[in-house]
């Protein structure tokens, strides 16, 4: 099982996502650069947080024409798993490889804290090893991450079943005070249709161990990790 | 034509704010009148900001050596050893004066600057602290947000962890905030770089942004007062761009791995001039000669005179072995960075800069960097200081309204609202957040923590400089005890207003003599650190004495590591050492008497070093869960926070008040030397034993658990009220 970790210049979450698959969930690391077009074999992308290209004029809006983007989609397209993490999902919104758009916080300031989120879907193969229902406890990290689509988008997303996380109050409750961004019907991460484009805005990276807080973050990764072995074996 | 003369020098002496004195040092060095270009570069580099001095010869009286020192004052920054081959390099920086006049950019660019100290190492940048000053809200709301912001844009966006630092509110500093930017970093310590200009031939080549004319006299603007004019020198605060500086740092990090580099040096303060001047004065008669015409420049119609002083941010300066330049310049294309070869080491001892064929500087490296004569302002105590009779302060009234206008205060508040705006996770290293004591990083791949904290209570500077210089030692390092940890060494930024009024010479001085008594008692050298002096806006209202100390902690293994919060009910809640009638100075006399008044509390080194060591050594035997300073506030204050970071209350008997302390004192005293731990029962006869071994007091005040914080008959105030209180202190 070997995990692609992309990186854009200004990309910092590069590193935390390698050493999560590297050292503590001990799969392939492989770092992917944004002027290459090369997967060099990886059974999962990464696009992880950052600022990629500073995030000048929109963020993620010049990250998508990075030579590695066309591969990523060509990739994606093959049903090849693909993740975006913050300013990762922020790129893929930009890339159309989801629907809508990550937009400024409506706290109007950027916002590093813990958030509580309640998965909707675990069936896919980056939350296969959670529970429908359960509670995620994951820090979020940005100032622009309020996720908006218009009406008619977010409704087809809902209908599908393509919202995979909300952010929730501990008890899984999906509450406006538990909004840390003022995202649309709190949404936290959404999948695409086939179910193999995962973006969303808090960091899993960030809590793969004990001592940072938390381990939840860990479960992602797994599920990853149990999904490929699944379809080796197959 | 004499007097025509005479003032044409004058202007021109004003432009780059040197005296008529220091011009005369000059033209005797020279044997001649500098031109436009060197005046230019010499104004700068013997600016106070740059040349130290009025503070050099008082900083040679601070210790900087010890076991662990592997880079002392003198680099860009300082580095020690914290074991397993790692160094720790770290510095604290100032940029007041940008962000009095700019808040978002000055404290950003503050940020950049102590970043690229920090990369110029050859570390990697893990995580920084801000020390803030500003006057009371809502009026001073445009310099705290603004530098707040500032802070968060640049540390967000380049990736480095904010993972502490403190925030007061003071009437003085209304018109001086303060902004001190302090960055630590990790290199393998064999591979720690020093910025020294070796090996004549070696080629200067300069990396980054294009330079621009902004900033220019930036470094001499920070060595003057405030006054109404100063907002016509917003261009002389820098812009930052953080992407930029990111990639710069991933670039120098490839860099450090090439044994092609000689040297890094960062272009911060007098820019292009100082790095230069800097990194050929550390090799005894090294010079170097720049083409300013080689220079990447943002636009056009720049002068030499431009270039040298220009203070664009985001550019370093590489010394590269000669021939190898293009396996250097491979490197930065790959991050997309423009590079070019501007100069070359010499061994003549000046700093020659040509444009093109014309040579337009020569100046001796020494003049530059050792040249300025010292200044020695005279030094006088302030006729009075505002004394303080406690029997004329009327009892408190309610203990537990008290504690809740306390905790609401400013001064004592939460400081969520500012540290949810920085990202203070990134690197997966944050081990224990901001909010407690002191923040802790993990070393990766090892299990030892580095522990960091800025402190500095100026109000007690202000009333006693020495004692309060002493009392910034003491408290940073409980802090980082309460975490755990033992205090390694320290980085300091000496804040403080116009030197040449003889009070604040004297302050100066007693705050230095004090620095040096606590780091001599406690064994902690100071590696590294910052003066920003004329924090002043006219008229004498200068600032609180502020010297904040930055220090770094090391814990072999952070598993062991400890915060303050409440963990367990049934926990016992004790104090490790004694209070005292302290009311002096006191956050309590401010809030609830409105007064700045008394004398700081009284410090026993020797003291404070047992209390420390006690601490640590049930922190090391696993006879504690949690620790916890008590100082700002007092002793109230200090189990209000255990219990509002813990998410649990506590209850015990009243407090034993025996005369002549007083009730205000035990509850809101701010006695040094102690902490507040909780340890389940069973810890008892070890803790008391380690109490007796070490000579210092351990008394019971109750145990953790419940849902408010109740001293028998004394105070009782819920958890939901306390955290109100606490949580909106900002909300100004």
């Amino acid at each position: 099982m070997k995990f692609g970790v992309v990186v854009f210049p200004g990309t910092w979450s590069d590193r935390d996502c390698g050493w999560v698959v590297d050292q503590v969930l001990g799969a392939e690391l492989q770092y992917l650069w944004h002027k290459d077009a090369d997967l060099k074999g990886s059974d999962c992308v990464i696009l992880p947080g950052g600022f990629a290209y500073g995030d000048y004029l929109r963020t993620g809006a010049i990250a998508r024409f990075a030579p590695m983007m066309e591969t990523v989609g060509e990739f994606a397209a093959r049903g090849g798993l693909v993740w975006g993490i913050c300013n990762g999902f922020q790129i893929l919104c930009e890339a159309g490889l989801l629907p809508g758009a990550l937009i400024r916080n409506s706290s109007l300031e950027y916002r590093c804290e813990w958030t509580n989120l309640v998965v909707e879907r675990a069936d896919l193969p980056f939350t296969s090893s959670c529970d429908e229902r359960e509670v995620l406890s994951i820090p979020i990290s940005h100032g622009e991450g309020s996720y908006f689509a218009d009406p008619a988008t977010l409704s087809r997303l809902e209908q599908n079943g393509q919202v995979v996380f909300r952010y929730s109050d501990a008890e899984g409750r999906v509450r406006p005070n538990a909004n840390p961004n003022g995202s649309v019907h709190n949404i936290a991460g959404i999948v695409n249709a086939r179910g193999n484009v995962l973006g969303m805005m808090p960091h899993p990276e960030r809590c793969a161990e004990a001592e940072l807080g938390g381990t939840d973050g860990l479960k992602l990764f797994r599920s990853v990790m149990h999904h490929a072995a699944k379809a080796l074996a197959v | 034509m004499r007097t025509e003369e005479a003032q044409i020098d004058e202007r021109r002496l004003r432009e780059v704010a040197l005296t008529a004195d220091e011009y005369r040092v000059i033209i005797e060095a020279l044997e001649r009148p500098p031109n436009d270009v060197e005046l230019g570069m010499l104004g700068v580099l013997w600016s106070e900001h740059c040349s130290y001095k009025t503070s050099k010869a008082l900083l040679r009286r601070l210790p900087s050596t010890g076991p662990a020192v592997l880079q002392g004052p003198g680099e860009n920054a300082g580095a020690v050893d914290i074991g397993e081959g790692w160094a720790a390099v770290f510095k604290i920086e100032s940029h007041n004066h940008p962000s009095a006049i700019e808040p978002y950019q000055g404290a950003a660019t503050g940020v950049g600057g102590i970043l690229r100290d920090v990369i110029a190492m050859g570390a990697r940048p893990i995580a920084l602290l801000d020390s803030l000053r500003f006057g009371p809200l809502p009026a001073s709301r445009r310099h705290f947000d603004g530098v707040v912001a500032g802070i968060g844009g640049y540390g967000n966006c380049i990736g480095v962890p904010t993972v502490g630092g403190e925030v007061y509110f003071e009437d003085c500093y209304i018109q001086n905030p303060l902004v001190n930017a302090m960055c630590i970093g990790l290199v393998r310590a064999d591979q720690l770089m020093r910025a020294r200009a070796e090996g004549t031939g070696n080629r200067l080549l300069l990396v980054g942004a294009d330079t621009g004319r902004d900033g220019i006299h930036g470094a001499s603007f920070a060595s003057l007062e405030l006054d109404e004019n100063s907002d016509e020198r917003r261009p002389a605060v820098q812009v930052g761009n953080p992407f930029l500086e990111k990639l710069l740092l991933e670039a120098c990090m490839d860099l450090s791995r090439s044994d092609a580099v000689v040297a890094i040096q960062d272009l911060g303060a007098a820019g292009l001039t100082s790095s230069v001047a800097e990194c050929a004065g550390r090799v005894p008669g090294a010079g170097a000669i720049i083409d300013v015409s080689r220079v990447p420049r943002r636009e056009r119609g720049m002068t030499p005179y431009h270039v040298m002083l220009s203070e664009s941010q985001e550019r370093m300066l590489i010394v590269v072995k000669r021939g190898r330049e293009a396996e250097v310049e491979t490197i930065f294309q790959a991050w997309d960075l423009t590079s070019a070869v501007i100069g070359e080491v010499t061994d003549d001892g000046y700093v020659t800069v040509v444009d093109g064929r014309e040579e337009v500087a020569r100046l001796p490296v020494q003049l530059l960097t050792d040249g300025v004569p010292l200044r020695r302002p005279v030094g006088a105590p302030p006729q009075s200081r505002p004394s303080l009779d406690l029997d004329s302060l009327a009892p408190p009234a309610d203990v537990g309204a008290t504690l809740l206008r306390m905790l609401a205060s400013p001064n004592l508040c939460s400081r969520r609202p500012i540290f949810r705006r920085y990202d203070h996770m990134v690197g997966d290293s944050t081990v224990v957040p901001p909010g407690g004591d002191a923040a802790m990083l993990r070393v990766k791949g090892t299990r030892i923590g580095i522990a960091a904290t800025t402190s500095c209570n100026a109000r007690y500077c202000h009333l006693d400089p020495n004692l309060g210089a002493q009392h910034a030692v003491a408290e940073a390092a409980r802090n980082i005890i309460a975490t755990g940890a033992e205090p390694l060494a320290v980085t300091d930024c000496l804040n403080f207003a116009n030197p040449d009024r003889p009070e604040v010479f004297w302050e100066l001085e007693e705050a230095v003599a004090g620095l040096s008594q606590a780091c001599r008692a406690l064994g902690l050298p100071i590696v590294s650190g910052n003066v920003s002096l004329y924090n002043e806006s006219g008229g004498g209202s200068g600032i609180y004495p502020t010297p904040v100390v930055g220090m770094l902690g090391r814990i072999e293994d952070y598993g062991h590591r400890l915060q303050a919060g409440f963990q367990h009910e049934g926990d016992f809640v004790l104090l490790i050492g004694s209070s005292h009638n302290d009311l002096g100075g006191s956050e309590y006399l401010k809030v609830e008497h409105g007064r700045v008044a008394g004398r700081p509390p009284d410090l026993d080194l020797t003291r404070e070093r047992s209390v420390g060591k006690m601490v640590l050594a049930a922190a090391r035997a696993g006879q504690i869960r949690t620790a916890h300073d008590c100082s700002d506030g007092g002793m109230l204050i200090a189990l209000a926070e255990c219990c509002l970071l813990g998410g649990m209350g506590m209850r015990g008997p009243a407090l034993t008040v025996e005369p002549p302390l007083r009730l205000d004192a035990a509850c809101f005293g701010e006695s040094p030397s102690r902490f507040i731990i909780s340890a389940p029962s069973r810890a008892m006869p070890e803790l008391q034993s380690l109490a007796r071994r070490h000579h210092v007091e351990i008394s019971l005040l109750g145990m953790a658990g419940g849902d408010s914080l109740e001293l028998e008959g004394q105070v009782k105030v819920s958890l939901p009220d306390m955290r109100q209180a606490w949580e909106g202190g900002l909300e100004h």
